[in-house]
């Protein structure tokens, strides 16, 4: 038996963990959802989802269920093949783009094959991720062009229209961290950022500020977010390219989404915040305890707001749920072995949920931009200022050199 | 086999299927789709070889720009499928015998060749890691670089005063 786990460890490993990479990947999806409808219905003085399970816990799982089971109907005359493809494509597409991210620094060894925090660590990691997302136009232009609906192809149109222009930027953008770091490799990328110990003053963002303006406006643009989300705008296309789209191939779709934003922020972290480094210098080994001092009170807070729960269920699960978070963080306390371990993740995630707040945030604030300001602004101003951004990154490297 | 072989025959397989599915089909779009498939196929090819690089561009340039724009164009003009004609004389009494002696041609160089029997072996890493390559693009080939540039920025130039004609 551990002959064949050896043997075949190269094949089996990369298995186990692209499983469990989905599985944490499907479970945030789901989750981000109840969180956006939460931030936001809080935003607008709302409740937002609070009757299936404690504080809406468990929409996730309902809306789940009702995905499954709902009606399923093709448009008449609809292109079958390409209705079909469309939504595997995207949602291939978008989970393809999660295996080049490294979510943490370990390096280690399962039955003789040497791994790490993520699927694959390629070279030219950045490139690879650049090539999928380059794909994921097909799967926007086609839902809507195979729906035989003019909304739907209207929404196809623009939304193709939007991503090739965006693309651009957003690839431009990143020219001044490739330039830095001199490798395309995100692994490199956020190893070079570390410095020498001093913590965030070595991160991308302080030398490359217009870079990340430029790339997260384009990485929102790309994601078919607010305020760049007129493919979905329903007060005008209904719900766009996914108009006749019902069931699980809509969740799909709504899968994908999700799951680019998840890429995005990753990316954002990776290129201009250090990824998985601390932000505080390496001689403050007191930082270390950051993750319990969170984890604890935070615990206990939710067994205290738990036991006053209006209904019975809810005053079961909530306590429970705090008294596991606040002995994780507990545990991290008195075994320094485990802290150690999951720092790096531990800061990766905070940067990522950091980055996702403030595409729900966005999402709450800022009204639908109008289709001749997206262009004008992706083409006039976005491209311009990376171009510029990357001359003048460019100039003072070299200056540097001299 | 190994393991690279037998991804080599999927892969070639994939590539020579969305070849012969480009042709065959009726609909511009699935003609397009394919082509695509061809494209990625190759880039998976490109990638066996070790062109990490050139793998990577394939796919942004083929698969993500050019192949956009056709699809974008196709949906545009709202093509339709195509409408089957019978086959001219000269297509068959020309076409077939050159198609034949086409592939006999390059069966015939694969055959004769010795790389025939063994994988096209991976270059060496200096070669095709992208550092190499820039230094190479920038310093050796500089001015066919350069003069392939100047060439798509009259491309480019051009299609602008096509497409401002009208006015």
């Amino acid at each position: 038996m551990n002959e064949f786990l050896t043997h075949w460890a190269f094949l089996i490993v990369p298995i186990v963990k692209i499983a469990i990479l989905v599985f944490i990947v499907l479970t945030v999806d789901a989750y981000l959802t109840w969180i956006e409808r939460k931030v936001i219905a809080h935003i607008q003085a709302r409740w937002g989802p609070h009757r299936v399970g404690p504080h809406g816990l468990l929409q996730p799982l309902a809306d789940g269920v009702k995905f499954v089971f709902k009606e399923d109907p093709m448009p008449a005359n609809a292109d079958k093949v390409a209705y079909f493809l469309a939504p595997f494509i995207t949602l291939m597409l978008a989970m393809t783009s999660l295996a080049v991210i490294p979510f943490g620094p370990q390096r280690f060894t399962v039955f003789g094959y040497e791994t790490h925090v993520g699927i694959a660590d390629v070279n030219i990691s950045l490139l690879v991720l650049f090539a999928i997302t380059a794909l994921a136009v097909y799967g926007v232009a086609l839902a809507g062009w195979a729906s035989n609906n003019k909304y739907s192809l209207l929404g196809g149109l623009r939304s193709s229209a939007q991503m090739i222009s965006y693309e651009l930027a957003l690839t431009l953008s990143v020219v001044g961290v490739l330039l830095i770091a001199g490798d395309f490799s995100l692994r490199n990328i956020v190893d070079q950022q570390a410095g020498s110990g001093k913590g965030l003053w070595s991160w991308n963002i302080f030398p490359q500020i217009i870079g990340f303006v430029c790339f997260f406006i384009a990485a929102i643009a790309e994601t078919n977010r607010v305020p760049f989300d007129l493919p979905e705008a329903e007060s005008e296309l209904t719900a766009g390219f996914h108009t006749e789209y019902a069931s699980m191939k809509f969740a799909m779709f709504f899968i994908a989404e999700y799951t680019n934003m998840i890429t995005a922020s990753c990316l954002a972290t990776i290129m201009f915040f250090g990824g998985w480094l601390s932000p505080f210098p390496d001689s403050w080994t007191f930082a270390h305890y950051l993750p319990s001092v969170l984890m604890i009170p935070f615990g206990l807070w939710v067994i205290f707001d738990g036991v006053k729960y209006e209904n019975l269920f809810g005053r079961l699960l909530l306590p429970g749920v705090g008294t596991v978070i606040a002995a994780i963080g507990a545990a991290l306390i008195v075994f320094p072995v485990a802290n150690d371990a999951i720092q790096g993740i531990f800061w990766f995630l905070a940067k990522v949920f950091t980055f996702l707040f403030v595409y729900i945030w966005m999402r709450g604030t800022l009204p639908r931009f109008r289709y001749d300001q997206l262009m004008s602004f992706g083409w006039k101003f976005l491209l311009p200022v990376s171009i510029a951004n990357v001359v003048l990154t460019s100039a003072v490297i070299l200056w540097r050199m001299h | 086999m190994s393991a690279q072989v037998v991804i080599f025959f999927v892969l070639a397989l994939i590539a020579v299927f969305g070849a012969v599915s480009l042709i065959v089909q009726r609909h511009p779009i699935h003609s397009a789709l394919s082509l695509i498939l061809v494209m990625v196929a190759l880039a998976g090819l490109y990638l066996l070889m070790g062109a990490e690089f050139v793998a990577a561009v394939q796919i942004i340039v083929y698969g993500g720009a050019i192949m956009v724009l056709f699809i974008f164009v196709i949906m545009l003009l709202n093509a339709g499928v195509e409408e089957r004609t019978n086959l001219s004389r000269l297509a068959f009494y020309a076409g077939i015998p050159l198609a034949v002696a086409v592939t006999a041609l390059i069966a015939a160089a694969i055959v004769g060749s010795k790389a025939a029997t063994a994988l096209p072996a991976a270059a060496p890493d200096t070669l095709t890691s992208t550092r190499t390559l820039s230094m190479l693009l920038f310093t050796e080939f500089v001015y066919p670089f350069e003069l392939t540039s100047f060439l798509i920025l009259v491309a480019i130039l051009g299609a602008i005063v096509l497409a401002q004609r009208e006015n």
